[in-house]
């Protein structure tokens, strides 16, 4: 009991508060478009994208940026972008093209740090963007402000165009025929996936970033039945099973990410099973 | 006053023509049906209509007060809807989507006119209810209110009784002629079932090989010319 009372006194530290901060904004963040993503088939995109952005930051790294974030981040976007433009139609199909994309920048990044590298621990630092060890544990103030500026803004325009967002997730040939630029908004959620992405990469590193997106969703459409419990559930979900990863990880010493990400997979479980009883009780 | 002109219409995809020089108009309070053999392009004339497709040549023109955007569209179902976690209401509310604009949230007329039509179709009771866990017939009702939301005046149903059974197939050809009748909404439906469009519409429109548009009586007069377009399987 002492033992938890001195590891909860880790709260004084200020990392420790960001971490959290910043954990949760990301955490609402990404569950708000994975309903989006699961319903339109596009749940591997988040993927393709992580792996995109660890390339990037390979380039970064080797151009020796001090702030990554602005190249990761257009580059991510620029993706995002092609990669939804060419899912409409293209000599080289969705998923093709995606797993193409994906696996490429996964193999260029890792040569590049691998070749231009002058870290003493190069395995380390390659774990650490995989898997975001302990990254969100050593943010400085800036990188803080700025993930908390673009998680904001993610919000902002999840809610603006909610109503837009689900009409052109629902029926995509009914939206345009009344008059909604569907490619825009594919085009908006496009952009919107590759900051979350970016944002995510600090908290559970590229290799995870697909389950923060998909997991919150896939359980709250386990128990409930209309699009915006969905979505109130699933974001609600992801932050609590954020906090919980970030404490738990803190107290025993297990890596961020995949604390997290164990928590989400546990939530996932519960609610399969919560789903099983209520069985189609109406919510 | 046409409604809707379709003049010198060709249509196809990537520049091959499954259709060409088709022209016809639809007048205010019509029931027109287009039938057709599998692969004649029916859909792809519905999509032209709605200004999903561009044509290959010719135009499509509204009038009448009518934007291309006012059409009320039931579209046949797809995968995506089947396991959709959203309720009634609010798929009967994305129906209201072409009054929005650039206004984020629905207000009191958007939701208003979402009742009415839930009202009219017998939904009301249904309105919180998962969309999914609904029967095919019922699922075809919510989106015939969300396509009733959309629109004033007219009507494109894209083979709206496909996969229902008799006696809901029956119920659905009701509704759709009270719309007609009572609401003096113009239809446009494609469909298989040359009986049924025999019975409820009041012109042909028949692609493929012959094209024929004219009036349901004349078409029963030369319907030997068209028997191929008969007991055709669902596309």
């Amino acid at each position: 009991m002492t033992q938890l009372a001195e590891k909860l006194e880790y709260l004084q530290y200020p990392f420790v508060r960001y971490a959290l901060l910043v954990g949760v904004l990301i955490a609402l963040c990404s569950s708000l478009l994975g309903v989006t993503l699961v319903l339109k088939r596009f749940s591997f995109i988040g993927d393709g994208l992580s792996h995109v952005a660890f390339g990037a930051m390979a380039i970064a790294a080797i151009m020796k940026l001090t702030n990554d974030m602005p190249v990761v981040l257009l580059i991510t976007v620029i993706s995002a972008v092609l990669l939804l433009r060419t899912g409409q139609r293209a000599k080289i199909k969705g998923d093709a093209a995606l797993a193409m994309i994906s696996v490429g920048s996964l193999a260029i990044g890792y040569l590049l740090m691998n070749v231009f590298s002058k870290s003493a621990n190069l395995s380390g630092d390659v774990c650490t963007t995989l898997f975001g060890s302990t990254s969100i544990l050593t943010l400085n103030k800036t990188e803080v402000l700025a993930c908390a500026v673009l998680s904001v803004a993610v919000i902002i325009v999840f809610i603006l165009f909610y109503n837009k967002i689900f009409a052109v997730t629902f029926d995509e040939n009914f939206a345009r025929a009344t008059g909604i630029k569907a490619g825009a908004y594919n085009l908006i959620i496009a952009v919107v996936v590759a900051v979350i992405i970016v944002l995510a990469m600090n908290l559970v590193g590229s290799l995870l970033i697909s389950a923060l997106v998909i997991f919150p969703a896939l359980s709250a459409m386990r128990v409930f039945k209309s699009f915006r419990s969905v979505t109130i559930c699933s974001a609600v979900l992801s932050v609590i099973c954020a906090l919980a990863g970030i404490v738990c990880s803190v107290i025993t010493g297990t890596p961020v990410g995949s604390t997290i990400v164990a928590v989400d997979i546990a939530a996932f479980a519960l609610f399969t099973l919560a789903g099983k009883i209520s069985g189609g009780k109406r919510i | 006053m046409a409604l809707l002109t379709c003049s010198n219409l060709s249509l196809g995809y990537e520049g091959k023509e499954i259709i060409g020089n088709l022209s016809f108009e639809v007048n205010e309070g019509d029931y027109l049906c287009i039938v057709g053999e599998n692969g004649s392009g029916k859909s792809t004339l519905m999509k032209t209509i709605l200004g999903l497709n561009s044509p290959l040549g010719g135009s499509v023109t509204t009038g009448g007060g009518l934007k291309q955007t006012e059409i009320g569209y039931l579209p046949q179902q797809t995968d995506v809807q089947r396991d959709f976690p959203a309720s009634v209401w609010e798929i009967v509310l994305s129906g209201c989507q072409n009054r929005q604009g650039f206004r984020p949230f629905y207000g009191k007329a958007e939701k208003a006119l979402a009742k009415m039509n839930m009202e009219k179709l017998g939904l009301t009771q249904l309105s919180g209810r998962c969309y999914r866990e609904h029967s095919g017939g019922q699922q075809q009702r919510v989106l015939l209110a969300r396509a009733l939301c959309a629109t004033q005046k007219m009507l494109l149903l894209d083979e709206p009784v496909s996969g229902l059974d008799p006696k809901v197939t029956a119920e659905m050809y009701e509704i759709i002629k009270e719309l007609n009748e009572k609401d003096g909404i113009t239809i446009i439906m494609i469909s298989h079932d040359i009986e049924a469009a025999l019975t409820y519409a009041d012109k042909i429109l028949h692609i493929g090989k012959s094209v024929f548009f004219g009036s349901a009586e004349e078409y029963k007069k030369t319907a030997g010319a068209f028997t191929s377009a008969k007991g055709g399987a669902r596309e």
